[in-house]
């Protein structure tokens, strides 16, 4: 069948849409199930997130789960910290004039081939560690895991950012006499919003992953007690809910969901007026 | 590291100044300049695209040096001292010949520290009112005050083209260099920000050594005392304005003032350039310069 341009351009119009609807969709559904259900959970047990668990939490229900909240924020925090620092450090390096063109390519290689790992990866990895030394899970060892699974995430965005702030800012400092990290601070400057909107995403897959700290953090059910005791997180609490026998149990997963979805999306929201404020004194601000 | 106040009668010279491109292909940019740059004066680099005005600038206060595959040849000498075989370290050697580039560049601050940021990199100030009496004074000086004053801490990439170009300015004027290498600082402007900016230029010249890269004849004609006509990477004139126009010494400096083409044989050893009458007298719309695209196959 032969098709006129105009046509043509209009079946693939409706063919966009429809796969941008679909994606809205799915996304909605799942928000709005999460909410739905996650809130039911609520209505009737609004301290359900900041009790802690009693004993028998797991079999019948017994308590809140604050622990994997404050599991996620002990572990998800910290290592965002770390894994920014490292990241921005290494991104700053790898753009900047202290560094061949050459390096940079083939550590960015090795960095997106790290970001396409899977997750669980880096769990086995830090528990062989962990054997190795002879030490038990624990939350620090959860700090570890998600900082090395963030790394390649932030470090990537960053380098982006970086790359994309114009090089005449750098002809522009080094002009004035500026030194090179002089030089480098201002082209930080100038990416920042590109910087924030990384540092949020490494934040964003961290606090969501389980994989990584399904080994390595103790998969405790009990308040964490220290930075070598075993913790848990959100994410795998998630899990064990949702394989409960009991059903209490298993609809209190939905409110977990509902707590950590909330967290992101408010973080992302953060993150974007954050940009916002950076991005006016960005070259070309006012365009964007 | 004392301040320096703008010191007048800078001169800076260069001695068989070469820069090659080592990169894929070798290029050789510029082939032995030999330029004097009178002080308080303000000398415009003219030639059609490619011909390594750009690169010659750059290499005036060894700002090539921040891309790599790049080789020197010869020296710079600014009052008589060595450039590239200097004791105080290259951004000593910058700070003391400015650089303003050819595209509006705001550094990702405020209006106020956009001016401030050398002042502030250099510890050149002795407290806050004397950092705001500076930052006021360069602004004055490049005619910006009276449109930005009630408005300093606004992001400097707020302004228009033609006033962030002068903000530029003010920027590299606030560190007090002897002289000032500005790179086609119009071609991206309308032409009412380039009047402007051109006024404010023709003012500065009186105090500052200044070089200026340009592929608009005209301008050349409007505001400089000396010119040099770079062509392949070699000098074919360098005179003063009037008898650089009114009276060409050379039959290529001839042909480029009367946008004709530039024979090919002659002083300089190119051959065929290949592009015969595109080299018209430069406008500017011109293509991109910087980069080296010296004859070369």
């Amino acid at each position: 069948m032969v098709l006129d341009r105009y046509a043509r351009q209009r079946l693939f119009g409706w063919l966009a849409r429809g796969a941008a609807a679909l994606v809205v969709a799915v996304m909605v559904l799942v928000v709005a199930v999460t909410i739905y259900r996650g809130g039911r959970v609520f209505i009737t047990d609004p301290a359900i997130a900041v009790t802690p668990p009693g004993s028998r939490y797991m079999l019948e229900a017994e308590g809140g789960f604050f622990h994997a909240v404050l599991g996620s924020v002990f572990i998800v925090g910290p290592a965002t910290v770390v894994s920014a620092i490292l990241a921005v450090s290494t991104a700053i390096y790898l753009q900047s004039d202290y560094s061949s063109e050459r390096f940079s390519e083939t550590v960015n290689m090795f960095l997106n081939v790290l970001w396409g790992t899977p997750p669980i990866v880096y769990g086995v990895f830090v528990l062989t560690v962990i054997i190795a030394v002879g030490a038990q899970t624990s939350l620090f060892f959860g700090i570890v895991a998600i900082a090395i699974f963030q790394y390649p995430i932030m470090t990537r965005y960053t380098d982006e950012a970086l790359r994309a702030a114009p090089d005449t800012v750098r002809e522009a400092t080094y002009g004035l006499g500026a030194t090179r990290f002089e030089t480098a601070l201002i082209t930080v400057r100038a990416a920042l919003p590109g910087i924030v909107a990384g540092i949020v995403m490494g934040f964003a897959r961290g606090i969501g992953d389980a994989a990584t700290v399904l080994f390595t953090a103790g998969r405790s059910t009990n308040m964490p007690a220290g930075p070598f005791e075993p913790a848990t997180t959100l994410p795998v609490l998630i899990f064990d809910q949702a394989m409960s026998f009991n059903a209490e149990v298993r609809s209190h997963a939905y409110a977990a969901s509902f707590v950590l979805i909330v967290a992101v999306l408010g973080l992302i929201l953060a993150s974007k007026l954050l940009a916002g404020r950076y991005a006016r004194f960005a070259p070309g601000g006012r365009h964007s | 590291m004392t301040m320096t106040s703008p010191t007048t009668n800078a001169t800076l010279t260069t001695e068989n100044l070469a820069v090659t491109y080592t990169g894929n292909r070798e290029v050789e940019a510029v082939k032995g300049v030999s330029l004097e740059f009178a002080a308080n004066r303000l000398t415009a680099i003219i030639g059609p695209s490619g011909c390594g005005k750009s690169t010659l600038l750059k290499s005036l206060n060894r700002l090539h040096e921040i891309q790599p595959n790049v080789e020197i040849g010869g020296d710079v000498r600014l009052n008589g001292e060595s450039v590239y075989d200097a004791d105080e370290p290259v951004p000593e050697i910058r700070r003391r010949i400015g650089y303003v580039p050819q595209e509006p560049t705001p550094l990702p601050l405020s209006i106020y520290e956009n001016v401030a940021y050398g002042l502030r990199i250099h510890g050149d100030y002795e407290s806050k009112a004397d950092l705001d009496e500076r930052v006021e004074r360069y602004l004055r000086k490049v005619n910006l005050w009276g449109e930005v004053e009630d408005r300093l801490d606004a992001p400097g990439a707020e302004l228009s083209t033609g006033q962030i170009q002068r903000l530029c300015l003010a920027r590299s004027l606030a560190v007090e260099p002897e002289v000032l290498l500005c790179d086609e600082v119009t071609s991206a402007l309308d032409p009412v920000s380039a009047e402007t900016v051109e006024e404010t230029l023709a003012d500065l010249k009186e105090e500052y050594t200044i070089v200026m890269v340009t592929h608009s004849m005209d301008q050349a004609r409007r505001l400089a005392d000396d010119v040099v006509f770079l062509y392949l990477g070699e000098v074919v004139e360098a005179n003063d304005v009037e008898t650089f126009f009114e009276n060409p010494q050379h039959e290529r400096t001839r042909a480029f003032v009367d946008g004709s083409a530039i024979p090919t044989t002659g002083a300089v050893d190119g051959e065929a350039n290949g592009d015969g009458d595109g080299n018209e007298r430069a406008t500017t719309t011109d293509t991109e310069p910087g980069e080296p695209v010296v004859a070369e196959r």
